[in-house]
């Protein structure tokens, strides 16, 4: 069995860093004032709170504390937005477009 | 999608983009660099007419389409053919692209580029790499390809496409002589690495027109194909993503072709004509712009082919009142135009089109026939019934 018949899903957790795959581009379109994601063959429309989340996905920061900066910048309860970013980030990663 | 505190997911559009320069820009261009390819498939998407290798923009004339496409708002520019890499300039038209911005793809049958090749293509900025399969037997893609020794070579260009940490798609069209190897066509994409797998069922338009009796599945076959992808998708959540092309010969409604007539996709042929889909020139009363005389943007917008069926105001019934208007568009011209012999007809795909029942019986009628007829490769000059 080779290594890439291993694979597994990524489930996002707490304490996972996101980021972006390099193939991955999250674009201003400055035209239109939108952010846009491109993938393979796929163009996404992230709205505003994701656009927000994304940002943050750096490889180094982890689900928590961006949650933690949202909940504060939005003034929302922190359990919900970690509910939301969870499972935003898991649609998203199922979807190739967040690796963790 | 304003909200602030609810995360929407993320919708997917096929929907125009607004651009700087235009704001009903389309997401995506098709760029049929050549119709050159060294495989003969009988289901090609080409035109039966191949245009010559004489007739091909030039480098310079493509390099020129990347950049008016950027400037018009395209996003993603599929590179395909024929054969693309079959152009010795592919790396300069794709470095002129992925400096414009556009988001490269690159659609192959992964028989002619070579590791060092699609290193430099990576390191131009390719972002994206298409890869498509006759079958996973050996014996039979040699067949339908009439190319010998092609599945060893598309392993081949998938590891090195893993090797250089690139996307890898595996594109499948799927019919009668592969439809039972569908779950070895799914290990297959698993095995090879890749994120994505297009199980396209044929669209039978150009040479799958041609070839419909030999290549349609039955309805039995093609039912026991969509369980088989639905269980897939469920198993592989999260390691292979699926885009499931239902045929229209078994459908209900309609696809909605190229996301609506030019709206989201637009076509360019090796010479230079401006399409709204691939299939274009088989509808009649169609002129077709050339970017060798006339701005993309110009052509997009106000374009006489792109003029004659966007939007919903040519609708006939029972199109004009169908609920559906605006999601499928009435389907596909050119199928309307091939099957009911006016393109204004609501696609046959579609049950409320009158000749929707004929169209279903010469599926299930052509799938039934135990013998059916050979392959007519797909080459220049036609319609030869044994490959080379």
């Amino acid at each position: 069995m080779t290594e890439s018949t291993m694979r597994t899903r990524t489930i996002i957790a707490l304490a996972s860093k996101p980021s972006l795959p390099n193939h991955i581009k999250l674009r201003h379109d400055a035209g239109r004032g939108r952010w846009l994601i491109l993938a393979p063959e796929r163009v996404f429309e992230p709205d505003e709170i994701s656009v927000e989340i994304l940002k943050r996905c750096d490889g180094a920061t982890s689900v928590e504390d961006i949650a933690s900066v949202l909940a504060k910048e939005y003034n929302a309860p922190l359990q919900d937005i970690i509910k939301d970013t969870i499972s935003m980030l898991q649609e998203l990663s199922d979807k190739g477009v967040v690796k963790a | 999608m304003n909200e602030i505190v609810e995360i929407a997911p993320l919708e997917e559009f096929g929907e125009a983009v607004a651009a700087p320069q235009c704001a009903r820009a389309p997401v995506g261009l098709l760029a049929e660099l050549t119709h050159r390819c060294p495989l003969q498939c009988p289901y090609c998407s080409n035109p039966l007419e191949l245009e010559r290798v004489n007739t091909e923009l030039t480098t310079a004339e493509w390099q020129d389409v990347m950049r008016q496409a950027a400037e018009l708002g395209i996003l993603q520019i599929h590179l395909s053919g024929g054969e693309p890499t079959v152009r010795k300039d592919l790396e300069d038209i794709v470095e002129v692209a992925a400096k414009a911005g556009l988001y490269t793809n690159l659609i192959t049958a992964g028989v002619t580029l070579t590791r060092d090749r699609l290193k430099k293509l990576k390191d131009l900025g390719l972002d994206h790499v298409q890869l498509s399969i006759q079958d996973v037997d050996e014996e039979n893609a040699e067949r339908i390809s009439a190319y010998k020794g092609g599945l060893a070579k598309k392993r081949e260009l998938g590891q090195w496409v893993r090797e250089f940490d690139m996307p890898l798609t595996i594109n499948a069209p799927i019919h009668r002589h592969n439809i039972k190897n569908l779950p070895r066509i799914i290990d297959f994409a698993v095995e090879m690495g890749a994120e994505r797998l297009e199980v396209a069922n044929i669209q039978y338009y150009a040479w799958a027109l041609k070839n419909r009796a030999a290549l349609m599945p039955t309805r039995a076959e093609f039912m026991k194909s969509a369980e088989i992808v639905e269980e897939a998708k469920e198993r592989l959540k999260g390691i292979l993503v699926f885009d499931f092309v239902v045929p229209d010969y078994y459908a209900k409604t309609p696809k909605p072709c190229m996301g609506g007539w030019g709206r989201g996709i637009m076509n360019i042929t090796p010479s230079g004509k401006v399409l709204p889909c691939h299939a274009a020139e088989t509808v009649p009363g169609l002129q077709f712009d050339n970017v060798r005389n006339r701005r993309l943007a110009d052509i997009w917008l106000n374009g006489q082919a792109f003029e004659a069926y966007r939007g919903t105001s040519w609708m006939k019934e029972p199109c004009k009142s169908c609920p559906r208007a605006e999601i499928d568009f009435g389907g596909c011209r050119c199928q309307a135009m091939a099957f009911t012999g006016d393109a204004a007809n609501t696609d046959p795909a579609c049950k409320f089109s009158p000749y929707h029942a004929a169209f279903v019986a010469t599926a299930e009628r052509e799938s039934a026939e135990a013998n059916p007829p050979n392959f007519i490769y797909r080459r220049v000059g036609g319609a030869s019934k044994t490959p080379e």
